[in-house]
């Protein structure tokens, strides 16, 4: 029941600060709104038995992107510009599209694990569903054998290792490009 | 166990994110948004890792390495095309348009 009405309130502010984020005119307080979002999500996060990628959340979102955000709009210096709310097509686009994916998704609403369960039993996966969905308690149960941090490092270095190591190839290629974009001269 | 809540929550967030493409001209923010639109998604994942085991935690890993790079890239072509333009807003950015 506790954890029914920290939910909602942390989903509450996490979507009234996501509207804020699309609405607000200047761009360092739409930045800062997203921050909020980015901290209800994060809560959101512990609620769902996920404390490490709460904690990654706050720092790697809220930290490092939105700082790096927050530096480029400083430095173009956009603190200050006119509405740049598009016209009415645009807004009529955006309302369909809005409207055609929440009637699309709105299904998701009665998701039960029981549900989902039956749909993993019924599916023509390759995988076991009885090793898949253990007990309904996966991620608790994999905490409680081997810590917050174990349980996620656990399939990240074994199971997901290799893409564990194009991540880094990856972000070399990220950072040099930025920086050879971002350079007056090339 | 709070999986329907959760994936209605990214729903909602992922829309919202959508709308903010679609009416906003500033690329800026049109950024912002991409950044909604992944965390949304990460969301779910973490909502259905609960159930399936810790694999979707790993995948939101991964989501935030790819968002951490795209943000770098992005912000720095916005940076390039700044300075020929004197502006980020995507109207007067065209030119690709034929």
């Amino acid at each position: 029941m506790m954890t029914q009405i920290v939910f909602s309130v942390m989903a509450a502010s996490a979507v009234v600060c996501a509207l804020a984020c699309i609405l607000q005119r200047n761009p360092v307080a739409a930045a800062m709104w997203l921050v909020g979002t980015m901290f209800s999500l994060a809560g959101i996060y512990v609620l769902l038995n996920a404390q490490f990628i709460g904690a990654i959340q706050i720092l790697v979102y809220a930290g490092a992107i939105m700082v790096l955000f927050l530096f480029v709009i400083m430095l173009l210096n956009l603190g200050h510009n006119a509405s740049d709310l598009r016209r009415w097509p645009a807004l009529g686009l955006a309302a369909g599209v809005s409207t055609a994916l929440l009637t699309t998704l709105a299904g998701l609403r009665f998701y039960t694990p029981a549900r989902l369960a039956a749909e993993v039993a019924g599916a023509s996966t390759s995988q076991d569903p009885a090793r898949v969905l253990t007990g309904g308690t996966a991620a608790q149960s994999a905490m409680d054998s081997l810590g917050v941090v174990g349980a996620i490092a656990d399939p990240l270095f074994r199971t997901y290792l290799v893409p564990f190591e194009i991540t880094s190839v990856l972000l070399l290629t990220a950072a040099v490009g930025a920086v050879v974009i971002a350079k007056r001269r090339i | 166990m709070l999986l329907g809540p959760a994936l209605i929550l990214s729903a909602i967030l992922f829309s919202i994110g959508v709308v903010g493409v679609v009416i906003r001209r500033n690329a800026i923010i049109l950024f912002m948004c991409i950044e909604l639109m992944l965390n949304a998604v990460n969301l779910s994942f973490v909502a259905l890792a609960q159930f399936h085991g810790l694999g979707g935690q790993v995948m939101v890993f991964f989501v935030m390495t790819v968002a951490a790079a795209e943000a770098a890239v992005g912000l720095a072509i916005i940076l390039a095309v700044f300075r020929h333009r004197r502006s980020v807003d995507l109207q007067n950015i065209n030119l690709l348009r034929g």
